[in-house]
């Protein structure tokens, strides 16, 4: 499917969009509001607010029993997104949350709530920061129009009809009425533009740990996920990858034999492919797996490893750069430094390892136009591709985004590593609707993985030990450069590969971040906190180097670094305090394990974060036995959920820096399934402890702000605890020993 | 055809020799709650009770369980009579995708029934072939510590009801 085109973007692009985006950190904002927002809303100090905020038809369906179907741009894969929206919009319509049926939205203009109205996805932290104005808005306007539709019905002035949570009341003469009673006759009225919102200081749902709305589905089995769904007559699809990117398929051996296996419907030869079709998916898949198949070509070289594309960035480090970030004079400040330390750092490529296989159901209707559902993070970006592969309009394709069994970043457009267009060339050569699923096998083999990367740092000295100079040149490829460049703010430096590296707190007076371009030929995609999940790795445990270079404890060094940045000074003491005071050991503990503690800081997403990891060691391998995170992303609507994701975006962090790694060898991912592969389990998940702080900053990001801190934490307490700097990931791959 | 118990009632199902467990619970037993994860017993998310013992129905042949008891998280409760882990689940809000979730369920479930009282260790080790990718560990501990306190005690208790409780506290701020 090498076919797929990119997604039409606005010229210019979208400023910064992966690392901070919206409204962006004080000082920033011009360039970061480079893309037209509403001059009101850059004047109200909160996020932005989209035309369709008003559109109450296209969001909200008030029906008689009084439940409320919202119909939400994001899609709802574990995070929480369909609760914190409901919580939004219920404070202003005056609702209970819990009276709220959220289902994502079809691919439509007015669900294009994001950057301008520009676009709507489903990941770079950005669903709640994004919509959280337009949502109040919805729901203000909501109860306006259900207001007037009682006062018209009692013919009584409006000003003397006020609301309880659900209904609508005239105190004057005590009668009242449910939403739902008031519902159709409210969707009549003139959609009014001016419903004021409420003060802050009022809010009775946002800010409050509301329940989740969709465990109690999830904890029956009645949750249904995209490998879930189904259409009459359809045909199940089960995939052969070819074993390395870009073989396709010469030969078939057995065709005709595995043709007449039970239930077998027809074999398709497909870009990079082969599709067996059946009755049953089960059926489709042993058949697929009994084929011979040949391949020839390749677009990934026989000879490529990981350690090979290791080499090539190494190599590519001393090439032409391009400054993503400078200040001060950088050689100037390397001369007067009395000290020069230098590290090279690496990390992996990852696999997303979500526990919902992906799967695509295409169906196309009588008239010609075209049903999808599947797991994906953005509706009309796969509409348009979709389209585009059908030889339809845009128009005629209908998106369905169900529930995500988990997404990290995997459902974005991604060229090979994407089912829908398996699903749409299969359901148009049998003229029946076809379901594909992948394997978990076939899902290792064509991910579009965790970019590896390579990163050089450079830091001059002072007699103190203090750092006056520093420098990051990072090396390689990222997702947003390769299937999204027109979101790039500057299209000659990819945002990210060097978000992590760049927009650092610390006061060294000359730093500079320079970016060398060198192309990976693994497809490559976004991945629970992008560039952030590596390159904060990098440069926190280059900074505890340089600590302990220059003898200083390195939660004091940073503590110094960051004299001239309130916010993260107080952040970092905040984590230091839930930690129960900053110690960095190696100490005794209780249980007789000799223990050290390793702090890190992020500012991903728009958010902040410290992170405190303590650890000890057992037959050479690192126990985490606790991590204390502290997030400031500004403002928030629901601390449980907050603090939920935040641990959530710690474990992912943790099991990245321990355990995981696509190792690929002669050009094949040799990993392909959990057996290989492993993830954090039950045994070695640790206490995670949250502090929320709230310092009335704009809001940020919160799913994905809490990963990137753990691995240099955990690197860094290693380093305490037994004097070996890791600087390449996962800590599986090094030997420890106790000092 | 194969008849067994699902969920307290018999069925017959019309199943390919060769098919597994799973594929019989998800096609013609038309259950959605077992779940395909891995296809190699490597994630849990198709882990259903086969006379009251967790097992992977993603390799266990659907012959093999001709006239045995098959539960699944669908059998566990309902909605509006949940399991006790159910409603400890809901009262934890232990669970973000909840992919893992219905394996997680009974693999809790059958531990409570053998062990009223589950230590921590206890509860990690029989969680232990469970993946969650969304980290949700720790409040899944929780929430199977909450139901065995709200689960009744069985007549033949082997162990003191309150053993668990010392480990509750020591969670209580994860």
């Amino acid at each position: 499917m090498n076919s797929i085109t990119r997604p039409s973007l606005p010229p210019g692009g979208i400023a910064n969009l992966s690392r901070r985006g919206l409204l962006g950190a004080a000082g920033i904002g011009t360039l970061l509001l480079g893309f037209g927002l509403p001059t009101a809303a850059r004047a109200q100090k909160g996020p932005p607010m989209s035309r369709h905020a008003t559109a109450v038809a296209a969001y909200l369906q008030i029906r008689p029993d009084g439940t409320i179907r919202l119909l939400s741009p994001f899609v709802e894969g574990g995070q929480g997104i369909a609760t914190s929206s409901a919580q939004i919009i219920a404070e202003e319509l005056d609702a209970d949350p819990a009276q709220f049926v959220v289902e994502c939205a079809p691919a439509g203009a007015e669900y294009q709530i994001m950057f301008g109205d520009q676009v709507r996805f489903t990941g770079g932290s950005f669903s709640t920061r994004a919509s959280y104005t337009t949502f109040r808005k919805l729901g203000a306007t909501a109860r306006a129009m259900l207001v007037q539709a009682a006062a018209q019905r009692w013919g009584v002035p409006t000003a003397e009809v006020t609301t309880s949570p659900g209904r609508v009341l005239h105190a004057a003469s005590s009668r009242s009425l449910g939403y739902g009673e008031l519902a159709e006759a409210a969707a009549k009225l003139p959609v009014p533009a001016d419903a004021s919102l409420k003060d802050a200081a009022q809010f009775r749902v946002i800010g409050k740990p509301t329940p989740r709305l969709d465990v109690r589905a999830k904890s029956t089995g009645a949750a249904k996920y995209g490998i879930d769904s189904a259409a009459p007559g359809m045909l199940q699809a089960a995939i052969a990858h070819a074993p390395r990117l870009g073989q396709e398929p010469a030969t078939l051996g057995n065709e005709a034999a595995v043709r007449a296996m039970p239930g077998v419907h027809s074999v398709h030869r497909l870009p990079g492919a082969v599709a067996v079709l059946a009755d049953r998916w089960w059926r489709a898949r042993q058949a697929v797996e009994a084929l011979e198949i040949g391949w020839t070509g390749g677009t990934l070289p026989e000879d490529f490893s990981s350690a090979s594309q290791l080499a090539g960035f190494k190599a590519a480090a001393g090439g032409a750069a391009q400054v993503a970030e400078t200040r001060g004079d950088l050689e100037a400040g390397m001369r007067g430094a009395a000290k020069v330390v230098e590290a090279e750092y690496d990390a992996p490529y990852l696999a997303h390892a979500q526990l919902e296989p992906p799967s695509a159901l295409a169906v196309f209707a009588a008239d010609g136009t075209l049903d999808l559902t599947m797991p994906n993070q953005a509706p009309e970006m796969y509409r348009e591709v979709a389209a585009k592969l059908a030889g339809l309009q845009p128009g005629q394709v209908r998106i369905h985004s169900p529930l995500l069994g988990g997404f990290f970043g995997r459902h974005f457009l991604y060229d090979t590593a994407n089912v829908f267009p398996q699903a749409i060339a299969l359901a148009k050569a049998v003229g029946r609707p076809v379901k594909v699923i992948w394997s978990r096998e076939e899902e290792f083999r064509r991910d579009a993985y965790r970019p590896l990367s390579y990163t050089k740092l450079r830091a001059g000295l002072d007699a103190q030990g203090m750092p006056v100079a520093l420098q990051a040149v990072a090396v390689g490829e990222g997702p947003l450069g390769r299937h999204m460049a027109g979101f790039l703010a500057n299209p000659k430096v990819d945002d990210s590969v060097v978000e992590g590296l760049t927009e650092k707190p610390y006061g060294i007076a000359h730093h500079r971040v320079d970016y060398v371009h060198s192309k990976q030929p693994v497809n490559i995609g976004f991945w629970r906190s992008v560039a952030h999940s590596m390159n904060d790795f990098f440069y926190e445990s280059f900074l505890d180097e340089l600590a302990v270079t220059a003898g200083r404890d390195p939660f004091e060094y940073r503590m110094a670094l960051l004299a001239g940045s309130p916010r993260h000074a107080t952040l970092l003491k905040a984590a230091a305090e839930l930690s129960g005071g900053w110690q960095r050991g190696p100490y005794d503990a209780a249980d007789g394990t000799k223990r050290a503690r390793g702090c890190a800081m992020a500012s991903p997403f728009g958010s902040e974060v410290a992170t405190i990891a303590e650890v000890s060691l057992k037959d050479g391998e690192v126990v985490v036995h606790h991590l204390w995170v502290a997030i400031d992303p500004g403002q928030i609507v629901n601390p449980a959920i907050v603090a939920a994701q935040v641990r959530s975006a710690a474990a992912i962090g943790l099991s990245s820096a321990l355990l995981e790694e696509v190792v690929f060898e002669k050009g094949e991912p040799q990993a392909l399934n959990f057996d290989a592969y492993p993830i954090l389990p039950p045994a070695r998940m640790p206490q995670i402890s949250v502090r929320i702080v709230e310092s009335g900053a704009p809001m940020g990001g919160v799913g994905e702000p809490g990963t990137p801190g753990v691995p240099p934490a955990v690197a860094n307490a290693v380093a305490a605890l037994t004097g070996q700097r890791i600087r390449s990931l996962p800590l599986a791959k090094a030997r420890l020993g106790t000092t | 055809m194969v008849q067994f118990s699902l969920n307290g009632a018999p069925v017959a199902l019309d199943v390919p020799p060769e098919a597994s467990l799973l594929q019989a619970l998800r096609g013609p037993a038309g259950l959605s709650g077992p779940r395909f994860g891995c296809g190699t017993e490597r994630c849990g998310s198709c882990m259903v009770l086969l006379d009251g013992v967790p097992s992977c129905a993603c390799t266990l042949a659907a012959e093999s369980c001709a006239g045995r008891a098959v539960v699944t998280v669908e059998g566990l409760g309902t909605r509006e009579a949940p399991h006790p882990l159910q409603a400890a689940f809901l009262a934890e809000q232990a669970g973000q995708c909840g992919y893992c979730l219905s394996g997680i369920l009974v693999s809790a479930a059958a531990l409570l029934a053998r062990d009223p009282a589950p230590a921590e260790e206890a509860i990690r080790a029989a969680l232990d072939p469970h993946l969650c990718r969304c980290g949700s560990h720790n409040r899944i501990i929780r929430a199977v510590q909450r139901a065995a306190r709200a689960m009744p005690a069985p007549s033949d208790s082997h162990g003191p009801a309150a053993t668990g409780t010392g480990d509750v506290n020591r969670m209580a701020g994860s």
